[in-house]
């Protein structure tokens, strides 16, 4: 098969349209980061609202007139509705949370997700909703031999035409000069005598427009859809990280490389989409540490003090004894409870030990990972290949859980500790998805998307009860273990090389090699856990290495405290019940997960963990 | 934007027609009810399965009213949203079992939940009726004595499709499929048929575009460049529609001949609108062109009920329903085992025409309809459609065997 140059070009063509539609969406994240700090989950649910209130607004424009003005007349007032809504979001959320750490104000906005999804059901119902196509850019124009959309090329022109634009506002007005200079260093600004609300609610304005006007133009290619959110997010999560955090210009060059390998990419490997962006970003940060175009981040070494696990205590008496009855009551839970409390209560446990090694990672070495899951999963999927395909017994199988796990984390460990913050934490990101890639493509070895039945446990080990004590024996050797090195001399070290990596190395600890072993360390322990969960649920699947299971993890240790050793057992209980509480309610349980995780983080900005170690602060007049 | 409010009106009119048919005709079913847990993905997949959850609740009521099952017992669906994972799903499946004390289990949309639950009913030896997952794994490689399935599967839908392009010209096909278990076992089952029904076809180009992020430039692109008489599409959902919209501006389906899994459906026809092309032949379900008294009867309840039409998940949730009540009454027990006895080579008389339950495979022989789409005022449909039934197209009899061996 010859490729004639029309072809090529016509492809290229394609790449570069869905780039400046990638890169409209990711400069408004890009812009929110870089402002305030915040890793807006929500920016996905701002493009999903703007494609809605487009498929809503503009028919009924068109219906006064079919003109091309009041299309894009209709976009740019779905834009501004969106815009608007992303202040409502800064004024009654963020606006409260500032002072909180920032992996709670990423929380708070996936909170907002998840009520955002639920919303759209209840408002625009169930079924995708198709928009009009523009007036008069409906029909193909020939370039040389080839149809090509003329929207398209409308959509080629708008990428650059919206980078203009913010290049002038960011260069020409005071708004922007100020807006480059809180990105710079926002303290310094505020000290400056700038009214830094108006700041941040101007910034998610526009933030929030850019998304909404991302997902508004998309209406004549895509229909309006309640997944679309989602499928977004990530991918302009990928843009701004390759591009470099709070780079207007990475995010558009970003955006230009992945349309193209896009585009030419599935020529090649037709599976390749699933996974693409993320080798990509991979690639791109194990090269450069701070992304194509992005600067260290300046504020790291002056910040506040870190946020984390500061002096861990030892168990007061009142606390042995509260420790005691929690062991007793997990431990009676199969006397006293029928055969489902049981199994919610070996989850929870199982939970309480990922997110507990989640925690040795996040709050006590600050490396925040958002792909825990994967090696959560991976321990499964040892485990369970092990007994499916090998025809071994539980016990050795189990036994490989947390050796597969501690691998892969020291595998891929090896390239994450190298960074730093957010890009540190989307490099966990990308593995997390090339590893998930793996076990959804691999169909001969790990099933597939189906995964893999008949993961179940040995004869003796079968009951329910049996199970559930096997789990609390196992999650509560591996808590006390994880809680011991916590203790250990290599915890202490862990929280110098978190609070100042030059310090640590000047009083001559490795933080390199202390970092690679904390992450192999909390890789083996979400292994074991994600062993111990594939015994209880009988199947593994790739959505145990996904993206949905490392936020429960992480909003588990934040529901839970991150500064608190044993918060994260506790946030763990706690995320699984309001959960299981909520489900079989309603079908509306995400919009109340997703409400009860933002009224947690406003009333408990500190955790459950930590509101209790401000309770017992107060009581016994100690320092918190 | 007549559907903005559509599902709480739904659910309130549910809600009052319950509340009508316990209270006015109470008397006609009595006994304790029978309790069965449907575990489905209703906040995931609420396209599909709000429409079926719906006709279910009609369904149980039209049965009641008329004296229930068993001798006057009443049906009794207890929902639960399946959280779209296996992991949660055997969660809520042990629920319904253990805390709701139902009889059995019944739903599941998605593939890998729908497998997950099969396994973890077959530990705890109780009868799943899985009516909407596809794969074929259920019913074969990973199937068990207490699964049993509904709807026609991947195969059977393919089958029938490669069926009606039998005696077609067109011998270089292109495939596109997205991304995951369905999209890579039906673009399979396709390659394995279409040369059984056009000899010397062959497959010249594949896409698979990861499910619900179809790049529909660059997948159009790719898909016209090879230049095939014909094209295989299982894309659905969003998907469709982008990838039918930027096909339709680039001239892709000009001259070429179309297969199409699904796309005849209600759920994914309707966004397509004025868009819809011409002349694929696809499965799908024509619900205002099913002749028959009772399928008429079945949509006008369906219509004046709900204020909407019916979607294939409506009807495969109301034929879902007459087969369980028709089981339930010819076991007259509730213990799982006479209960899956019963079902095997089951046969009952349903709005879509006889559905057998075949013993070999548990898979039930409802078809479907295949027919060619056409768009009338702006809308899409199907024409000169007719309706498969699904005995005719079930895997053979030694591959169910040797595959359900294994």
């Amino acid at each position: 098969m010859s490729v004639e140059f029309s072809f090529l070009l016509v492809q290229a063509l394609s790449g570069l349209a869905s780039a400046s539609s990638l890169f409209i969406i990711a400069s408004g994240l890009t812009l929110v980061f870089g402002v305030t700090r915040i890793v807006n989950f929500a920016h996905g649910s701002f493009y999903m609202l703007g494609a809605y209130v487009a498929v809503s607004i503009v028919p009924w424009l068109l219906q006064i007139e079919r003109s091309p003005t009041l299309f894009f007349v209709g976009v740019l007032i779905s834009a501004c509705v969106v815009g608007v809504l992303g202040v409502v979001m800064e004024i009654l959320l963020l606006r409260r949370i500032y002072k909180v750490p920032e992996l709670f104000q990423l929380l708070a906005t996936f909170g907002v997700v998840l009520m955002v999804q639920d919303a759209v059901l209840y408002f625009w119902g169930p079924l995708d909703i198709a928009g009009p196509r523009a007036p008069g850019l409906r029909h193909g124009v020939m370039i040389l031999d080839q149809r090509f959309p003329a929207y398209e090329l409308f959509l080629i022109a708008a990428g650059p035409v919206v980078l203009g634009l913010l290049w002038l506002l960011m260069h020409k007005t005071r708004f922007g000069i100020l807006l480059r200079a809180a990105t710079r260093d926002r303290d310094m600004v505020g000290a400056l005598g700038v009214n830094q609300a108006l700041l941040f609610t101007g910034t998610l304005f526009l933030g929030a427009f850019l998304a909404g006007l991302g997902g508004a133009l998309q209406i004549p290619r895509v229909s309006a859809s309640a997944q679309m959110d989602l499928s977004i997010i990530t991918e302009a999560f990928v843009v701004t990280v390759i591009g470099g955090m709070g780079s207007i210009g990475g995010a558009f060059l970003a955006a230009l490389l992945i349309g193209q390998l896009q585009a030419f990419g599935v020529l090649i490997f037709p599976k390749i989409t699933l996974v693409l962006v993320f080798l990509l970003m991979a690639l791109v940060l194990v090269v450069k540490p701070w992304g194509l175009l992005g600067r260290p981040e300046s504020t790291a070494g002056h910040t506040a003090l870190p946020e984390g696990i500061m002096q861990p205590r030892g168990f007061a008496a009142a606390e042995k004894l509260l420790l005691l009855l929690a062991v007793l009551a997990a431990a009676s839970v199969p006397i006293f409870g029928d055969t489902y409390t049981i199994k919610v209560a070996t989850e929870v446990l199982i939970f309480a030990l990922a997110a507990f090694s989640l925690n040795f990672l996040v709050g006590n070495g600050g490396i925040v990972s958002f792909g825990h899951a994967a090696y959560f999963g991976l321990g499964a999927y040892a485990s369970g290949l092990l007994v499916t395909k090998l025809g071994m017994p539980m016990e050795p199988a189990l036994i490989a859980a947390p050796l597969a796990g501690g691998f892969f984390a020291a595998l891929f460990g090896f390239f994450i500790v190298r960074l730093q913050g957010i890009y540190l934490a989307m490099l966990t990101l990308a593995f997390a998805q090339i590893a998930y890639a793996v076990c959804f493509q691999w169909v001969e070895v790990t099933g597939g998307d189906n995964g893999i039945v008949g993961v179940w446990p040995s004869t003796w080990a079968a009951s329910r009860s049996a199970y559930h004590y096997i789990v609390l024996v196992a999650a509560m050797a591996g808590i006390l273990a994880l809680r011991h090195v916590i203790y250990a001399p290599f915890g202490a070290s862990l929280r110098a090389a978190r609070d100042s990596a030059q310090r640590a190395e000047a009083i001559g600890i490795d933080v390199r090699t202390h970092r690679w072993l904390g992450f192999t360390i909390a890789g083996a322990a979400a292994g074991l856990a994600g062993g111990l969960y594939a015994f209880s649920k009988g199947s593994i699947d790739p959505t145990l290495l996904g993206i949905p299971l490392s936020v429960d993890f992480l909003a588990m240790i934040l529901l839970g405290g991150m500064q608190t050793v044993m918060g994260p057992v506790l946030g763990a209980a706690a995320f699984h019940s309001i959960k299981d509480i909520f489900m079989p309610l309603t079908d509306h349980w995400r919009f109340l997960l997703g409400a009860s995780i933002i009224a947690l983080v406003l009333i408990f900005p500190r955790g459950l963990g930590g509101a209790y170690a401000a309770l017992r602060a107060r009581f016994s007049g100690g320092a918190p | 934007m007549d559907s903005i409010f559509f599902g709480r009106r739904a659910l309130l009119a549910g809600g009052a027609g319950l509340a009508a048919a316990a209270a006015g005709r109470g008397a006609a079913a009595q006994g304790a009810p029978i309790r069965i847990g449907e575990l489905n993905s209703y906040s995931r997949m609420a396209a599909f399965c709000i429409p079926y959850r719906n006709a279910m609740q009609m369904a149980a009521e039209q049965i009641n009213a008329a004296g229930g099952v068993m001798g006057g017992r009443r049906l009794e669906f207890i929902f639960r949203d399946d959280g779209a994972t296996p992991g949660d799903a055997v969660r809520v499946a042990e629920e319904l079992l253990t805390r709701e004390n139902v009889s059995f289990i019944a739903g599941t949309f998605l593939s890998n939940v729908g497998l997950a639950v099969a396994d973890f009913a077959n530990q705890r030896k109780r009868l799943f009726f899985a009516t909407e997952p596809l794969s074929d794994a259920i019913t074969m490689a990973q199937g068990n004595r207490y699964t049993w399935r509904l709807r026609p599967s991947t195969f059977m839908q393919t089958r029938m499709l490669v069926e009606a392009a039998r005696g077609r010209t067109q011998k270089r096909w292109a495939i596109v499929a997205p991304n995951y278990e369905y999209g890579q076992s039906a673009a399979a089952n396709f390659k394995r048929l279409i040369g059984g029904a056009i000899p010397g076809a062959e497959i010249i180009a594949e896409q698979y575009p990861a499910l619900g992020r179809v790049d529909a430039g660059a997948t159009v692109g790719a898909l016209a460049q090879a230049r095939p008489d014909a094209i295989f599409n299982v894309l659905f959902g969003p998907d469709l529609t982008a990838f039918v919209r930027e096909g339709n501006t680039r001239g892709l389906f000009e001259r070429r001949f179309v297969l199409s899994l699904l796309t005849g459906e209600p759920e994914y026809m309707i966004p397509l609108g004025d868009e819809t092309p011409e002349g694929w032949v696809v499965t799908g379900y024509p619900w205002e062109q099913v002749e028959g008294a009772e399928h008429r009867a079945f949509v006008e309840a369906y219509r004046a009920r709900f204020n909407d039409t019916p979607r294939k998940g409506s009807l495969l949730g109301y034929v879902t329903v007459q087969v369980l009540a028709n089981m339930l009454n010819r076991a007259n027990s509730l213990d799982n085992e006479v209960l899956v006895d019963t079902l095997r080579d089951l046969r009952t008389e349903t709005v879509v025409g006889n559905v057998t339950m075949r013993g070999i495979d548990q898979q039930g022989s409802m078809g479907t309809w295949v027919g060619e789409t056409t768009q009338r005022n702006g809308q899409g449909t199907m024409r000169n459609a007719r309706y498969a039934d699904g005995a005719d197209y079930m895997f053979p009899e030694e591959e169910v065997r040797a595959a359900r061996r294994a």
